[in-house]
């Protein structure tokens, strides 16, 4: 029976059940032995000039080994802006004149011992000379203060042409709103951490929780001018991550360098305070949609204008847009519909990729335009739905925006997902509760959605890379170039190759993200990991077999093609030969059996599904409540649905966190008014119920095993659906929407003001 | 200042500033790393220990305040042979642990939980583990996962019995029903 499709328990459990893992802050490691701690003294205000650093009292204080500010950095260039980034904003690894954003590291206390770090962070004085904050990304839009004057302006980076005037003229019905996606702190349970040391040969041996070794790598070289081999990144175990891990932050470069100005280990793990400022945050989009058609329910056109704000120094954040962009039709077949994209600097923390990123952001947009159209000409939302959804498509089809999407049938997904919730006996229930005029009233939100997942890098066409060996033991490992951090990589990848190896899975170790043993690899994120990672695992363990076939020819004296291999022995025999074997253990006795192999992907997967939510709101208080999540996600083949459901499980809770509860919030200062977690309103387990999923596979065929990515789904369709939800409760107030988080303040502010209170 | 503690069965004595934090005591004098520290202020539970069979967020107790008492940490519930704990192996049962740094606490919560409510429901599990955060899980599997485990608790010898055997990595468990926990009528 083959393992694949089941429920095989993870193998890396044990570890984390018991010990614990290892993350960053737990390394006990010989090369670290004597490390100084590196604390950063951080901005408390948004925008401002340095007028002075008062170092003396800190220097003074016995155990600090030594402190550093921008000055000290004469060896280390600026962080330039990626390609097609406006020029001139630019980044020193410590803030030099100007700080930015609060949380923006302006000098470095190295101690002995971390608890008296503490102290010491007070002693450094710097004098600040405010300048005027931008926080509003449409302030800073209008480039009346700039945050980098050398710039000449706050935009970052435009997608997107001319807008079309005549857009909407064949339009009976045309309905636009501005929606504010909001933004939010990924809040992995690990922040950030690293620790380093430099070896007698002049290179950097740097340990970073990360979701790519050979990314962070580079990036880390970069920031410290080096050549990418004369750095090693080791990757402990991460504590989670969800896109807020790629790449590498000033800090990390920093504590390398302080490695090497001191000659000693130097080792840093940032508070939660540090994390909610210092960590990049995702979302924070201003969208303006606008969608028009005919009172039929039939969308005829449609524009989405973002707005993003990209924080205090342009990073991935900027870029995303561009991919909002790409999905701005969604799952829908409109006839007209056209985008644009801006990205601006504000004077707040940098934005980056969080658990689907710019993705979400689409959904969300076309998702609330969908129900405003809907409930302008008072038709269902489903049914609307249903008169604009793609048709099913076995051959790729490509969006207006250029978009590939290989498989899909998104009306099945909605039908699912609307029947598994028994979306008419819900709308009875609304009625009467409406009716009756209850206080709690009943709101079903829908989300129909469509996402790319495993897209290419720069490099072209999206491939990773796997190495296997079989040990004269009849054990097994790989290499990849993926990066767990939470997913269960371990038992995924070793149910491939035992597939084709026979050996058993807790007989296989997975190895990733140490740059010495695996060079090349494009780490975890955009979903890339199963269908790339593993498949070229799943492809290794073939070409394995071919090069023991040969071997197991000469020891066996056999023709090859009198081989088979029997799996449930991990070993080859001889047809009608029954004593005749040789296992692939033994084959690795007398020579190393490896391969190693690159799989490259035609494209982009783009995997899809519907969720429904039930949510109640108390109409008295405007507190919202997610009752339901009735979730259809179809990525394709499932390889291991424990796995799969997980990775829903995981991002549904984080889009119904960002649609009720979750946001980031800065007063007109910049101030930030959730820089810890008894201010952040982090998901906790009351506040989301159990998750309903329905099984729907649809293969690929762009990879062997049917496979897309699973590990955004979840986020992209619940965010719009539970948002949906509670608005539609309160839709028969006169309420056509409420921007996330939909608080009970918001919620309550809207029923007022829908009610003409 | 100096402690007695009983960690994990074994007692020691310790030297220490009275300013530590138990969870500090716990990693770095007793080098037991399994707690984890995830906040600043007494929110995320991911340092969360037994003090005395009571489960405690360990960033806010001082080591000071362990001296006489004993404290249990993940690396001590499971048993000398390394079999994992009923509240362990449902975790792992139920797939309620993914990057794993709230886990230990995780755990430490749940058994602290069950002791004092061995029968919970699963509203009951929720409230009982809103102090602890997870990012991974959307909580479900881990509700899941304590429900599982009072239900072997309230078999004979539940808590004691025996681990499974390490190598089964078969799907022992039955199929999902998935939203069989969730609670659509309730309100």
């Amino acid at each position: 029976m083959s393992i694949l499709g089941t429920r095989v328990l993870r193998t890396e459990d044990p570890k984390f059940l018991t010990t614990g893992g290892e993350y960053t802050e737990d390394l006990v490691d010989d090369r670290l032995a004597g490390a100084a701690h590196v604390l950063f003294v951080r901005s408390p205000v948004a925008h401002a000039r340095i007028t002075g650093i008062d170092l003396d009292a800190a220097r003074a204080t016995p155990g600090v080994v030594a402190v550093f500010t921008a000055a000290d950095l004469t060896d280390v260039d600026p962080i330039s802006p990626l390609p097609g980034y406006t020029a001139g904003m630019t980044q020193t690894l410590l803030a030099s004149d100007t700080v930015r954003y609060v949380g923006e590291p302006v000098a470095m206390v190295v101690v002995e011992d971390p608890y008296q770090g503490e102290d010491v962070l007070e002693l450094v004085g710097v004098d600040y000379g405010p300048l005027p904050a931008v926080v509003d990304p449409r302030e800073a839009a209008r480039d009346e203060t700039l945050i980098f004057p050398a710039a000449g302006t706050n935009t970052v980076i435009t997608y997107g042409e001319e807008l079309d005037e005549h857009l909407f003229d064949d339009c009976d019905v045309v309905v636009t709103r501005t929606i504010l996606n909001q933004r939010v702190a990924p809040a992995p349970m690990e922040g950030r951490a690293a620790a380093a040391v430099w070896g007698e040969d002049g290179r950097l041996v740097a340990w970073i929780p990360n979701q790519g070794a050979q990314g962070s790598r580079a990036t880390l070289a970069k920031m410290l001018g080096l050549e990418r081999d004369r750095v090693r990144l080791i990757t402990p175990d991460v504590g989670g991550a969800f896109g807020a891990k790629f790449g590498a932050d000033p800090e990390h470069a920093l504590v390398a360098w302080v490695a090497r100005a001191l000659g000693r280990p130097a080792r840093w793990s940032e508070t939660r305070y540090e994390n909610l400022l210092g960590m990049t945050h995702g979302r924070a989009q201003v969208q303006t949609v606008t969608i028009g058609g005919s009172r039929d329910g039939r969308v005829l056109a449609y524009r989405l204008e973002v707005l993003q704000d990209a924080g205090a120094y342009p990073r991935m954040g900027a870029f995303l847009p561009s991919l909002t962009r790409l999905m701005t039709p969604g799952t829908y077949e409109f006839a007209k519909v056209e985008s644009i994209a801006r990205s601006v600097v504000t004077n707040t923390t940098p934005i980056g990729a969080y658990r689907g990123a710019g993705r979400p952001e689409a959904t969300a947009a076309v998702e609330r335009a969908m129900d405003l159209f809907a409930a302008e000409i008072g038709m269902d939302p489903a049914e609307v739905r249903r008169r604009n959804l793609l048709a099913p498509f076995a051959e790729p089809h490509r969006n207006g925006f250029g978009a590939l999407y290989d498989s899909g049938d998104f009306p099945a997904a909605l039908e699912n997902a609307l029947e598994a919730a028994g979306y008419d006996e819900l709308r009875k229930e609304q009625a009467e509760r409406r009716a009756h005029g209850d206080v709690i009233q009943l709101g079903i939100g829908i989300a129909s959605y469509v996402e790319i997942t495993g897209g290419g890098g720069e490099s072209g066409a999206p491939n990773e890379n796997a190495t296997i060996e079989v040990h004269p033991d009849g054990s097994a490992t790989i290499l990849t170039g993926a990066s767990p951090h939470g997913q269960g990589h371990q038992t995924a990848f070793a149910m491939l190759a035992s597939e084709e190896l026979g050996i058993p899975v807790e007989k296989i170790t997975l190895k990733w993200g140490d740059t010495d043993l695996v060079p090349r690899g494009g780490g975890t994120g955009g979903s890339r990991s199963l269908q790339q990672g593993g498949v070229a695992v799943r492809q290794a363990s073939q070409e394995l077999l071919d090069v023991a076939r040969e071997r197991a020819a000469d020891a066996l004296e056999a023709d090859p093609a009198d081989l088979r291999f029997d799996v449930s022995r991990s070993a080859f025999t001889v047809a009608g030969v029954a004593q005749a074997a040789v296992s692939l253990g033994q084959l690795a006795e007398t020579e190393r059996l490896f391969v190693h192999t690159v799989f490259t992907a035609p494209g982009a997967t783009f995997p899809f599904g519907a969720h429904v939510a039930v949510a109640e709101v108390d109409t008295e208080t405007g507190q919202a409540v997610l009752r339901r999540l009735v979730a259809v996600d179809d990525a394709g083949t499932v390889l291991n649905p424990l796995l799969a459901e997980g990775q829903r499980h995981g991002g549904i809770a984080q889009g119904a966190a960002q649609a009720l509860l979750e946001e980031v919030v800065y007063d007109a200062d910049g101030n930030p008014l959730t820089a810890s977690f008894a201010d952040y309103p982090f998901l906790s387990a009351t506040e989301v119920p159990s998750f309903e999923l329905v099984d729907m596979a649809t293969p690929t065929t762009y990879n062997p095993l049917g496979v897309k990515g699973i590990g955004e789904a979840g986020s992209i369709g619940a965010t719009p659906a539970v948002q949906n939800a509670v608005i539609d409760a309160v839709a028969h107030l006169g309420v056509r929407h409420i921007d996330m988080p939909t608080s009970p303040r918001s919620v309550w502010r809207a029923i007022v003001e829908g009610s003409g209170g | 200042m100096r402690v007695q503690v009983t960690v994990n069965g074994s007692g020691r004595e310790d030297e220490v500033e009275p300013r530590l934090l138990l969870v500090h005591y716990l990693r770095e004098v007793c080098g037991l790393r399994a707690a984890n520290v995830g906040c600043d202020t007494t929110s995320c539970g991911a340092c969360t220990v037994l003090l005395d069979g009571v489960s405690v967020k360990s960033c806010t107790v001082l080591a000071v305040q362990a001296n006489g008492r004993s404290v249990t940490t993940a690396e001590g519930l499971s048993g000398v042979d390394g079999q994992l704990h009923p509240v362990q192996k449902a975790f792992r049962q139920e797939h309620g642990l993914q990057c794993g740094f709230c886990t230990p606490g995780m755990v430490m919560a749940t058994v602290g939980f069950l002791a004092e409510n061995p029968n919970p429901t699963e509203q009951e599990v929720r409230e009982g583990l809103e102090g602890n955060f997870c990012r991974c899980t959307g909580y479900h599997n881990i509700v899941r996962a304590v429900l599982s485990a009072a239900g072997e608790q309230s078999v004979p010898g539940g808590l004691s019995a025996a681990a499974e055997p390490s190598g089964d990595l078969s799907a022992a468990g039955e199929p999902s029903a998935p939203g069989e926990l969730s609670a659509a009528g309730e309100r």
